[in-house]
């Protein structure tokens, strides 16, 4: 038996990417409270620097088998180490092309790189949950520092609006974790995964466990915005500022869906009759709801929600699905997921007119005769969010629907595929106004740094993760093996 | 020569040059910044010599071919992910079918020299198109075949949005989502077909399917799903809607490719997939096709009668000659079956060139209202004779490419169904009524419109790209033999696994 201090001693070694994170976080508030606006650049920069450095700690520390940290708060495993990479990196990309925006609008105030390079922190703290405390503290913090970044332009009444209202839902969706989390606590006897587990597989429980653990996916399905919980997304997308938006748009995302994977595979994996059809439900509705609404929407950031609403439909179908290696297919789904829309963030930032950036479906018009190779770009990364071949949010797509399909659930799998049809509709909506429409007024230079992601990233889509594809499919089935 | 090319992947090579060539265009057009006056001219060159250098190299893999060997050859295997390969192979099908489509994509490109706008985007997207093309026809892992066959909507999206007519964005939208619709079916059935025979490659999923056979009840669902994908693509009625719109509103470039290639996906799948992979379902499934392929037959020709656009009655007569290929496939027997096979590679040629003759007066006249010509014969004479060729071959006279593949297809259907062939009978008498009436419109007769005086014959471009074609017509005509013995192992194979299970 080892003393709680042995245990907290020999957690840190494993726990770097964490502390690395909270680490900068701290330094940051100090240095930037102490410097001027321009230290804003740098600050970036070193944020930056801290998330790839935690994703890349996060793998080369990649464990054989799931280690038990902090007298079992929080695990690090495979499912943990490749939804942390997958977060710190796309969550540098979102800073990288947040902060140059921000420093051509000259809004530079220090706390954004804080507070990006927090809310990470709290995803880290989601995916390596390993009971309810963690998981609760891990969701507020990454929530609470979301809830700023919404609210992030404070004289512009739209963004404060996405604030306030973010934190109200947010709050209530908390406020139903915690209810859920009592439920089950009330049941099984424990807060501790592995011991709910025990208690699940023995059955215990009945009516109230499964209460219990609806109330929980409702919260984590608002976090990721999964319909019916998604009402929140559209308003707070369009109101925060767009490299917010971009920020929202990604990494949360695998944090929330992570979570939900964990949860379900690790302490409920005996209760799979019961929470497949929930789940089921989740995805359906929000892959229908997400390419339907879109339709009708001509403002890009509402239609970016909806389309991330959709979205995480398709993700959750791995999951739903219930088989051994659903989960890895919801994991690379979003893998490939998340260059397509980091990408298209990145090139609404760098459509400029007067210094602010795209808004509409109109702005986009004409772009292929003005800006080839905006609109190259564009059109391979609409397309791989489409799932259109080859690029790869197809791959992500045929995944899901083989994980759903190899569970028998034909039927799940043909609607997902009518859903992605109505999906490409809209898609091609924007295509439509790239390539067909005559040209709108002038746009401003784009910037260099931005322009840049989005070239890597439609290069991700095709053809780098399409031939590495292999490997981050290895990488993923060995982490849902060896975690769940 | 075939010891010579051993070893070399001469289906990537042939599948790939095209997307070289667009990189090369690329990479042209960053270097060469700015207002460059023979950028364009340029450009055009670039991608003609690309698409015959594709040609050739199509040829070299056609000279590594062994006609007479059944089975897959020129295999090219490579591991991906979770089970699918890249995997590349041709049987004599997949062969014919490539080399009418490298055939075709230089005579496009010649066709396309009058573009203006965006010069460099539409032969980058042109030479991105052949590469998907022919790769649906190489491709031997059924994944990988979707990938082509899924991709080839992107190009040809953009392709009719941008350089089509004035409904071209209601055109490119109808053509891209009805696609879609179908395909996601198809791909749902594609996972369920890998997830129960455990492998992706086409050749063991036909064996698996010969040997073992997947469940006739799952057939039922599995061939409705694929249907669902090929008949959009054919297309067949009543789901071909999508075509006139798309044909009418495509630039004419566009338009043969829509019809010459394209179209041949729908039956290659059938092909390929539905007959060999599903042969119980094929049989349950056959009145019914056969039921859509004498309505598609019948009602397009008399739909055609009606057109008052030159494209668009072209495109009604695809539809009433697609009917044949899908009764000749499903009628399941030898000669059936190459007569389908026949008849693609016949309207391919012919269609195409009758695309290209609209697009003749169009690029002069910039209608294509019937109404409007006229008596083009006294003034472009020379004209009025290749359009006359075509118009014979697309009617189906003896000594054009049009007759065998039709004959064929109705002696095949004759011997499961005489009714069904003396149906698709009647769709020959009223072919010939909509195209010589067309030709009769426009080419005979005096010149009565007199904007029409100014108009001149074909200059050399022109008769560069049609020079081929009637060549290939009349060969096709007069010494169908060719074409049918080197196409005759994979229509035994087909036509094989289809009787296999005669009910």
């Amino acid at each position: 038996m080892i003393s709680p201090l042995q245990d907290f001693n020999a957690s840190y070694g494993h726990a770097w990417p964490e502390l690395l994170l909270a680490g900068f976080a701290l330094a940051a508030v100090v240095l930037g409270a102490w410097s001027s606006e321009r230290a804003f650049g740098w600050l970036s920069a070193l944020g930056v620097a801290a998330l790839v450095g935690a994703g890349a700690l996060a793998i080369s520390h990649s464990p054989v088998a799931p280690v038990a940290l902090f007298q079992g708060a929080m695990v690090v495993d495979g499912v943990a180490v490749f939804a942390k990479a997958l977060i710190a990196f796309s969550a540098a990309a979102t800073l990288i092309i947040g902060a140059d925006h921000f420093l051509r609008t000259r809004e530079r105030r220090f706390e954004y790189p804080v507070l990006i390079v927090l809310s990470t922190l709290g995803m880290f703290v989601m995916v390596s949950a390993q009971d309810l405390i963690s998981l609760y503290v891990g969701v507020e913090l990454q929530s609470l520092a979301s809830y700023v970044l919404a609210a992030w332009r404070r004289d512009d009444v739209r963004s404060s609006e996405a604030g306030l209202k973010y934190f109200v839902l947010s709050a209530i969706s908390s406020g139903i974790l915690l209810f859920g989390a009592s439920f089950i606590y009330g049941f099984t006897g424990s807060i501790r995964f592995d011991a709910i587990g025990a208690a699940v597989s023995e059955g215990a429980g009945g009516v109230g466990l499964m209460f219990g653990l609806v109330l929980l996916l409702c919260a984590i399905g608002f976090k990721m915005s999964a319909a019916p919980f998604h009402m929140w997304t559209p308003d707070v997308y369009e109101g925060a500022p767009t490299p917010v938006t971009a920020f929202f748009a990604a990494a949360p995302k695998v944090a929330a869906v992570a979570l939900m994977a964990r949860v379900l595979y690790d302490p409920f994996a005996d209760m799979r009759m019961q929470w497949q059809q929930v789940v089921i439900a989740l995805s359906v509705i929000s892959m229908v709801w997400g390419s339907f609404a879109a339709l009708l929407q001509t403002n890009l950031k509402r239609l970016m929600a909806y389309s991330s609403i959709g979205n995480m439909g398709f993700a959750l179908m791995g999951i739903a699905s219930g088989t051994a290696q659903g989960p890895s297919a919801t994991l690379i789904y979003l893998a490939l997921y998340l260059p397509a829309t980091i990408g298209i963030f990145a090139l609404i930032l760098a459509m400029r007119r007067e210094g602010a950036p795209a808004e509409t479906v109109g702005d986009l018009a004409g772009l292929a005769q003005k800006r080839p190779w905006m609109a190259a770009l564009f059109t391979m990364l609409l397309f791989s969010i489409a799932g259109i071949p080859p690029f790869a949010g197809f791959i992500g797509k045929l995944l899901v629907f083989r994980a759903a399909v190899d569970a028998g659930l034909i039927w799940f799998a043909v609607v997902g595929g009518v859903a992605a049809v109505v999906a490409a509709a809209y898609y091609l909506r924007l295509l439509a106004s790239i390539w067909f429409a005559a040209p709108a007024p002038q746009l401003q230079s784009p910037s260099g740094t931005t322009m840049l992601t989005a070239t890597v990233a439609a290069a991700l889509t095709f053809p780098v993760l399409v031939l590495l594809l292999g490997l981050i499919q290895d990488w993923a089935e060995t982490a849902v093996r060896i975690s769940f | 020569m075939t010891e010579m090319l051993a070893g070399w992947p001469l289906l990537s090579i042939t599948t790939f040059l095209p997307t070289a060539g667009a990189l090369w265009v690329l990479a042209a057009r960053a270097s060469l910044r700015g207002d460059n006056p023979g950028f364009d001219q340029g450009v055009r060159l670039i991608t003609l010599i690309i698409t015959i250098a594709t040609f050739i190299a199509s040829l070299f893999a056609f000279a590594a071919f062994d006609p007479a060997a059944p089975g897959y050859q020129l295999v090219e295997n490579v591991p991906w992910a979770f089970g699918a390969a890249y995997r590349m192979g041709v049987d004599q099908l997949a062969m014919a079918l490539i080399l009418l489509t490298t055939f075709l994509t230089p005579l496009c490109i010649l066709a396309s020299w009058g573009i203006k706008k965006q010069v460099a985007s539409y032969m980058v997207l042109f030479l991105l198109l052949e590469t998907l093309m022919i790769g649906v026809f190489c491709a031997q892992d059924i994944i990988l075949f979707y990938v082509f066959f899924e991709g080839g909507l992107i190009p040809m999206f953009i392709l009719i949005g941008v350089w089509g007519g004035e409904r071209r964005v209601y055109a490119a939208f109808k053509f891209f989502l009805y696609t879609l619709l179908g395909s996601l079916l198809m791909l749902v059935a594609i996972v369920a077909m890998i997830s129960i025979a455990g492998t992706s490659s086409i050749e063991e999923l036909t064996a698996y399917a010969r040997n073992t056979g997947f469940d006739p009840n799952l057939q039922i669902w599995l061939w409705l799903a694929f249907f669902a994908s090929f008949a959009v693509k054919m297309p067949m009625w009543p789901v071909h809607t999508w075509l006139p719109d798309a044909h009418v509103e495509a630039p004419t470039a566009a338009s043969v490719v829509l019809a010459a290639i394209l179209l041949k996906m729908g039956g290659y799948g059938f092909l390929r997939f539905s007959l060999p992979m599903f042969p119980d379902a094929s049989h349950f499934f056959q009145p019914l096709v056969f039921a859509l392929s004498v309505i598609a037959i019948v009602w397009a020709s008399l739909v055609a009668f009606r057109q008052l656009d030159m494209k668009k009655l072209i495109a009604y007569s695809s539809v009433a000659h697609m009917g044949f290929v899908t009764m000749g496939i499903f009628a399941g027997t030898m000669q059936g079956i190459q007569g389908a096979i026949f008849q693609m590679l016949s309207h391919g040629v012919i269609s195409g060139a009758l695309f290209l003759c609209v697009g003749v007066v169009y690029d002069r006249m910039h209608t294509r209202e019937i109404a409007f010509y006229g008596g083009l014969v006294n003034r472009m004479p020379v004209y009025a004779a290749i359009f006359l060729l075509f118009t014979m071959g697309n009617v189906g006279l003896p000594g054009t490419s049009g007759f065998p593949g039709e004959i064929l297809t109705m002696v095949g259907t004759f011997q499961v169904n005489a009714w069904v062939a003396a149906g698709a009978a009647l769709g020959v008498i009223f072919s010939a009524a909509y195209a010589l009436t067309l030709y009769r419109k426009v080419a005979l007769g005096v010149i009565e419109n007199p904007k029409l005086d100014g108009i001149g014959d074909l200059d050399a471009r022109e008769w560069i790209t049609f020079i081929p074609l009637v060549i290939a017509t009349l060969i096709m005509g007069l010494a169908p033999a060719h074409v049918l013995d080197f196409t005759a192992p994979s229509a035994e194979a087909i036509a094989a696994a289809f009787s296999g299970v005669a009910p």
